[in-house]
């Protein structure tokens, strides 16, 4: 009975483990995705930093002058990675920001 | 199910060795099936070593004694919770706990992140997988847990009667988790170094496991400290013991480290002390997990008898040689793309309390390997007590507190002498207020540093409040939302920073808790007789009443004896409550004492009488004499040994129990006087509550934020973006 379990579980791995293998290059996400998740997630991040310098600015502890040259520069930031996120929507030939 | 488990192992191990080569070879090849089956192999160790843990768990519950594990840590007379629980206090059911949270941790790490961080992930994957190989190589070739005990013996050793106890049992799978989450960033910084994909996604991608094992950890620490003060029987929550140093070390470095990687994924800057920050907490984490297996914190001596100390020392050199020499070798990728613009701002003030943290942690380093070093060098094991560690920790947590005050305040990159007179002059003042107060009314100044303290953590709390406030009258403005909505909305919002703000308030009142039930703490040992009564911290202690009591084990063997004390607490005559403290009895399996006093050369444990309150707890131990009661001992044993053969084993236990309910009724009816340890200390509850908001504050930093609350925004910056884009 212990050795039958032993086999099976045995069994299982070998499926779950080498069926990426098996299944060869239908089983490879396209590059462009991994890439498309990094830049959103950097997008994110920079949409995050540029709340959170407004609400410094607006709670007093930044000078308009401060806040001003900060937010353009997150804010040209934000356009480069929305330019590369359109460009990969383009090469996968779908929208880019689906927000 | 011995050969089960066993093979189970084996075949993690070699899950494990095939994951590791199968990540590096797609990943230096490009074929990104390899990595997919890389990936696929960490899910298939957690299944693997989950099965074994299983098996394991159910041969406790079982108390299935063929399992030599099982015999040595459980007994039929261990309570159920207890027995389900046991295995972790065991070597072997550590390691194998540790591994397989590796691998349920790794697995979800690397399910939810598979679409990103595609090039540092393969070799993340490959040392975690390393990490992984090494504990299951330890379960299989030097402390497996599924070793056969043959001939069975009928009955188990027991659970550790001190590790009885809720939040023992939950304290372990809590530290484990915050190492082996450690671990996850650890593994993606070796990765980013390997790859020179050195800027902040690597950050970005770990950032949520990262808090979770600091979080995990924090919560470990706590239990400890807790289990300590209410189990332990001397009344206090922290000792400097090295077990609580290691679990204490990579957590000041993780928190260090959470503040740090901020001013990467703002800056671009930091990037070497990031990655040496983290590279420290996961070596750190291991030598946790060292210091606890090896035996070194017995002696030097001790660590060269353990099976598992050398393989641990390799694996700990590798490590740091490992990252040492990658951090050297990108030096040029780690150089920082931006320079500090000034030092009044949020970046220098997060740098600061990175050296005060990791100055912290250093200190316990030191005060930890001390006594090792002393031994190594002179053949005698001196060591630093507390008074040390709290002569060097102590302004260097008055400096924390002041910072976590002053970060919420000042804005990244500049701040000008104006923004911060408008940010810190009312908390200051309320600072200042605060300590006329205490140090005129309550007598706060006889401690200056506890002084100090109770300021700063007001100064804390006032810093927050009006953060709050300020950014709930912006929403108002921007919204018109009613204050409540505006506060709930403000924080769902800004999640990270308000979440950041919360675990600041609770670590400020959990600093005003140490420091006031360090410094203002009455205790007394003291014996006293059945209706004597004696003073502490301004309380009357009376002892009204002994207790004795037999406890019975859910099968209907005795399981412990209980001899404790019912204390009345008074002030001023009028009564406060009652306090129910007793000594708990385990007995021992020793073939060589009688069958009467094994019960009293056991183990034995202290139940602590407790009255907790917001404003001081009053807390109590007994010490029951039982010299008293050897004579009848001595003739108990002397009786059943006599009546051996004539008593069939039913008949031998029955008598048994009724032998020690008699010597639990003398000893209740007429009871000789009892040692008891009293403390009045105040505020010690805060030091729990504090801990609660921490945890509470981490919970809404990690959690996701809601899918439709960055659409407003996320459209009002695209517009924006696209106009400029417009114009560009």
């Amino acid at each position: 009975m212990e050795l039958l379990v032993v086999l099976v579980v045995v069994a299982l791995v070998v499926l779950v483990v080498s069926a990426p293998l098996r299944s060869g290059s239908a089983f490879v996400e396209a590059q462009e995705s991994a890439e498309r998740a990094d830049l959103e997630a950097a997008r994110d991040a920079k949409y995050r930093e540029i709340r959170e310098l407004e609400l410094d600015f607006r709670t007093g502890k930044l000078s308009e002058e401060d806040f001003r040259a900060q937010d353009r520069a997150l804010r040209a930031d934000a356009v480069e990675l929305l330019r590369r996120l359109d460009a990969l929507g383009e090469s996968e030939g779908k929208p880019s920001n689906r927000r | 199910m011995l050969i089960a488990g066993r093979a189970c192992l084996i075949l993690a191990l070699v899950i494990a060795l095939y994951g590791i080569g199968a990540s590096l070879y797609g990943a230096s090849s490009g074929r990104r099936e390899w990595v997919a089956s890389g990936r696929r192999a960490v899910y298939a160790l957690a299944g693997v070593l989950v099965l074994a843990f299983a098996i394991l768990e159910a041969a406790f519950l079982r108390s299935d004694f063929s399992f030599t594990l099982v015999a040595g840590h459980s007994s039929t007379t261990t309570p159920t919770f207890y027995r389900a629980t046991a295995v972790l206090s065991s070597q072997e059911g550590s390691l194998l706990l540790w591994v397989v949270l590796l691998g349920l941790w790794s697995s979800l790490l690397l399910f939810l992140t598979r679409r990103r961080a595609r090039e540092v992930a393969p070799y993340a994957t490959a040392v975690l997988m390393g990490f992984a190989a090494f504990f299951c190589s330890l379960l299989v070739f030097l402390e497996s847990p599924f070793v056969l005990s043959s001939p069975a013996p009928a009955e188990g050793v027991g659970l550790n009667p001190l590790l009885r106890h809720p939040s023992m049992m939950i304290h372990p799978p809590m530290l484990y988790s915050g190492y082996t989450l450690f671990a996850v960033p650890f593994a993606f910084a070796i990765g980013a170094l390997i790859t020179r994909r050195l800027d902040a996604s690597w950050i970005r991608v770990t950032r949520p496991f990262t808090l979770a094992a600091w979080g995990f950890l924090g919560i470990g620490v706590i239990l400890g400290a807790r289990w300590s003060y209410t189990e332990l029987g001397w009344g206090g929550y922290w000792a400097w013991d090295p077990v609580e140093n290691a679990s204490l070390m990579p957590w000041l470095t993780g928190t260090a480290f959470l503040h740090s990687m901020m001013i990467q994924e703002k800056r671009g800057m930091l990037k070497t002390w990031n990655v040496s920050l983290i590279l420290a907490t996961g070596v750190l984490a291991i030598l946790g997990t060292f210091l606890v297996r090896s035996g070194i914190l017995q002696s030097i001596h001790a660590f060269g008898a353990s099976t598992l100390g050398i393989p641990f020392l390799v694996l700990i050199v590798v490590m740091i040689a490992g990252s040492v020499g990658l951090v050297v070798s990108r030096a040029s990728e780690l150089r920082s793309e931006h320079r500090l613009d000034s030092l009044l701002s949020r970046e220098a003030m997060f740098l600061l309390n990175n050296l005060v943290l990791v100055g912290m942690c250093f200190v316990i380093f030191w005060g930890t390997f001390f006594p090792l070093i002393s031994e190594a060098i002179t053949g005698t094991k001196a060591s630093v007590g507390p008074p040390w560690f709290n002569r060097v920790i102590v302004p260097l947590a008055l400096a924390l507190v002041l910072l976590s005050g002053i970060g919420p305040a000042i804005a990244w990159r500049r701040a000008t002498v104006a923004n911060l007179r408008r940010n810190l002059l009312k908390p200051a003042l309320v600072a200042v207020a605060v300590a006329a107060a205490l140090g005129a009314f309550a007598g706060a100044a006889e401690s200056p540093a506890a002084l100090a303290m109770f300021a700063l953590s007001a100064f804390v709390l006032a810093v927050v409040t009006q953060e709050l406030w300020r950014g709930v009258r912006v929403r108002r403005t921007m919204s018109g939302e009613a204050v409540p909505r505006a506060l709930v909305s403000l924080v769902r919002r800004n999640r990270r920073r308000y979440g950041g703000y919360l675990v600041h308030v609770g670590v400020a009142v959990l600093f005003a808790g140490v420091a006031a039930s360090s410094a203002f703490q009455t205790a007394r040992d003291v014996e006293l007789q059945v209706g004597q009564s004696t003073r502490v911290g301004g309380y009357d202690v009376k002892y009204a009443r002994a207790t004795g009591e037999l406890q019975p084990a859910p099968n209907g063997r005795l399981e412990k004896i209980d001899f404790g004390a019912e204390l009345q607490i008074s002030r001023d005559g009028s009564p406060q409550g009652t306090l129910v403290t007793k000594r708990s009895f385990f007995p021992t399996s020793d073939p060589n004492l009688g069958p009467v006093s094994r019960f009293f050369e056991g183990e034995a444990t202290s139940e602590v009488g407790l009255q907790a309150g917001l404003r001081r707890d009053m807390w109590s131990a007994v010490s029951p004499s039982v010299a008293d009661l050897r004579p009848q001992i001595a003739e108990g044993d002397r009786v059943f040994t006599d009546a051996a053969g004539a008593l069939s084993p039913e008949q031998r236990d029955g008598a048994l129990a009724q032998a020690l309910d008699g010597l639990t009724r003398s000893y209740a009816g007429d009871p000789p006087p009892a040692t008891f340890r009293l403390i009045a200390s105040p505020l010690v509850s805060w030091i729990w509550v504090g801990a609660i908001v921490v945890f509470l504050g981490g919970l809404v930093a990690i959690w996701p934020a809601p899918r439709t609350a960055p659409r407003p925004a996320a459209a009002a910056y695209a517009a924006r973006v696209a106009r400029e884009l417009g114009r560009a």
